[in-house]
């Protein structure tokens, strides 16, 4: 079973952002940049299923500009077979890249597409619906466990106050959770191998694609600030200012 | 301009994210109407009927809905919806998962999670885990949204008479199917509807020293919470979690204890009305938010608040 996995660049998830003195959006240079942590989920759970011999070969594709080819290494070192890269410097919005993604299933004919469930810079927690809703196949979003059975895979999900299991037909659509697992390191060995997988790069006009958006970032501004409060020096002053001052008990 | 509320339920009972959900259709301005899709759902589609500002509720009672499998729901929506200019859902579990599918169909980009209303086709949403915020203007013919409960108030559950249309429409994609499902039972509040809400963090030092936390959440009638990193410890479970890849809540006291106060978990509760930190480090990020702070270790402080409130 062939497995295609999608994985985004993003800023690390240790960095504070900050917001362009200008409002035009989060200032990104000089800043660090890794793999999205619900798609290093994604690619974990992919070896996991080839090393038990469920999946064959797993294919890591990402959409975005020519930098993210680190990010594609890294997840070839952490056992991807090969890389693909759909090169495009513009910020695109989900919808394009699901539409990316569904150009990129037509040619591999994966089995199984694993995605994060959200990026950590967008937050749009979009881009795995909206391929299922273009291939037409079941989704498995929020999963806490996946495991694949003769033609169909079923999907553990987190929900609210819970969770649920479904069972899709394959292919199927699978977006990671933070419980699925716990991703590996890469070792120097492997991150040296890694180099020479084979990394393919197309562009969304190779693919046909267009990537028109209806929506605009008007502005990006800095959330309002929660100041600071005081220090209480015993529990006995916390509630009398909480039953006196703040009301709220 | 005519707004498509998705109805957020579980066939039994109508869920107050809807409320919420409402508000910000009303915000937006227009006639109103709720589809309530499952099975057997009856009950929810009278308690939508009631909901203070909608017009009509749309009623599709088909056995493909009863799981709110997004396979079935997302074309029954899409279709309903084109005539629409706006299709809003809460950004529940539920909501994330089905409108996403609803906007690819309809060739649409969604805005997820909105927080404000600017006008009928601009939002504010929050973007890097809530550290800046984003003002989205959307041109697509059906505007399709999720919305972040904690930023709009709910509209009165009581006070509407809509009329109530039954939908034929039925989708069965035959892709997916429902297995199971196991819901934590709790007498305590819901956490996204509590109006206090307790959090421990990885002070707490493991899973059964929670009970000092449901103790004095059962006094104040309080929801219990974690930080991501007691859930990733395994103190706790994931649907406990408050944080940005969590749940966010906005309740009007928030106690966290033995909580640092990552930006991921400042994300998921920093719009709470008062914030009380208790830490034994001084230092912690938390008291930067905290209106309330005590130093103290959370294992004497917490059983002596449990007293005196």
């Amino acid at each position: 079973m062939k497995v295609l996995v999608a994985v985004k660049r993003v800023v690390d998830y240790n960095v504070k952002v900050r917001v362009k003195a200008d409002n035009s959006g989060v200032d990104l240079a000089n800043v660090k940049m890794s793999m999205n942590p619900f798609c290093e989920i994604a690619v974990e759970e992919a070896v996991r299923l080839k090393e038990k011999g469920v999946a064959t070969e797993i294919v890591v594709v990402s959409i975005g500009p020519a930098t993210a080819q680190e990010q594609l290494r890294t997840a070839l070192a952490l056992g991807a077979d090969r890389a693909i890269l759909v090169e495009s410097a513009e910020e695109l919005t989900s919808l394009a890249v699901a539409k990316l993604l569904k150009a990129v299933v037509d040619k591999e004919q994966p089995q199984l597409v694993i995605l994060g469930k959200q990026a950590i810079d967008s937050d749009n927690n979009q881009t795995g619906q909206m391929l299922a809703a273009l291939t037409g196949y079941g989704q498995g979003t929020f999963a806490s466990k996946v495991e694949v059975s003769g033609d169909s895979v079923a999907v553990t999900r987190e929900i609210d106050g819970g969770a649920q299991t479904v069972s899709l037909k394959l292919p199927a659509i699978v977006t990671t959770d933070l419980r699925l697992n716990e991703p590996r390191y890469a070792s120097l060995p492997n991150i040296m191998k890694a180099k020479k997988k084979p990394l393919e790069s197309l562009t969304p006009e190779a693919l046909g694609v267009s990537t028109a958006s209806t929506n605009k970032t008007v502005k990006v501004e800095a959330p309002a600030a929660r100041s600071a409060g005081i220090k209480v020096k015993s529990v006995a002053e916390l509630v009398e200012k909480l039953k006196n001052e703040a009301k709220v008990i | 301009m005519t707004i498509l509320v998705i109805a957020e339920h579980d066939n039994k009972v109508l869920a107050p994210a809807t409320l919420n959900t409402v508000a910000a259709a009303a915000k937006i301005g227009g006639d109103i109407h709720v589809l309530v899709a499952g099975q057997g759902a009856g009950a929810v589609a009278e308690a939508a009927a009631k909901v203070a500002g909608v017009s009509k509720v749309l009623v599709a009672d088909n056995a493909a809905y009863a799981h709110q499998l997004p396979e079935n729901v997302a074309p029954l929506v899409a279709e309903l919806g084109a005539g629409y200019s706006h299709i809003l859902a809460a950004a529940t579990s539920n909501g994330k998962n089905i409108l996403p599918r609803v906007a690819a169909q309809l060739d649409v980009d969604q805005i997820s999670e909105i927080i404000s209303v600017e006008s009928a086709d601009t939002f504010k949403r929050p973007i890097y885990a809530g550290n800046a915020i984003a003002t989205v203007q959307s041109n697509a013919s059906v505007k399709v949204i999720t919305v972040r409960a904690t930023g709009f108030d709910p509209v009165a559950a009581e006070g509407g008479s809509a009329a109530v249309e039954a939908v034929a429409a039925a989708h069965d994609a035959g892709t997916s199917s429902f297995v199971g499902e196991e819901l934590a039972k709790s007498d305590r509040p819901e956490l996204t509807a509590a109006k206090i809400v307790v959090s421990g963090g990885r002070g707490m030092q493991n899973g059964d020293n929670f009970k000092h936390l449901y103790a004095l959440a059962d006094k104040l009638g309080a929801s219990v919470g974690a930080s991501r990193a007691a859930v990733d410890a395994g103190f706790v479970p994931n649907d406990m979690q408050v944080g940005q890849t969590g749940k966010i809540v906005a309740p009007q006291l928030y106690i966290a204890v033995g909580i640092s106060g990552a930006i991921q978990h400042l994300a998921g509760m920093k719009d709470s009305k008062v914030i009380v930190a208790i830490n034994k480090d001084e230092e912690a990020p938390i008291f930067q938010v905290a209106d309330y702070g005590l130093v103290a270790d959370l294992f004497e402080a917490v059983p002596e608040l449990e007293k005196l409130v």
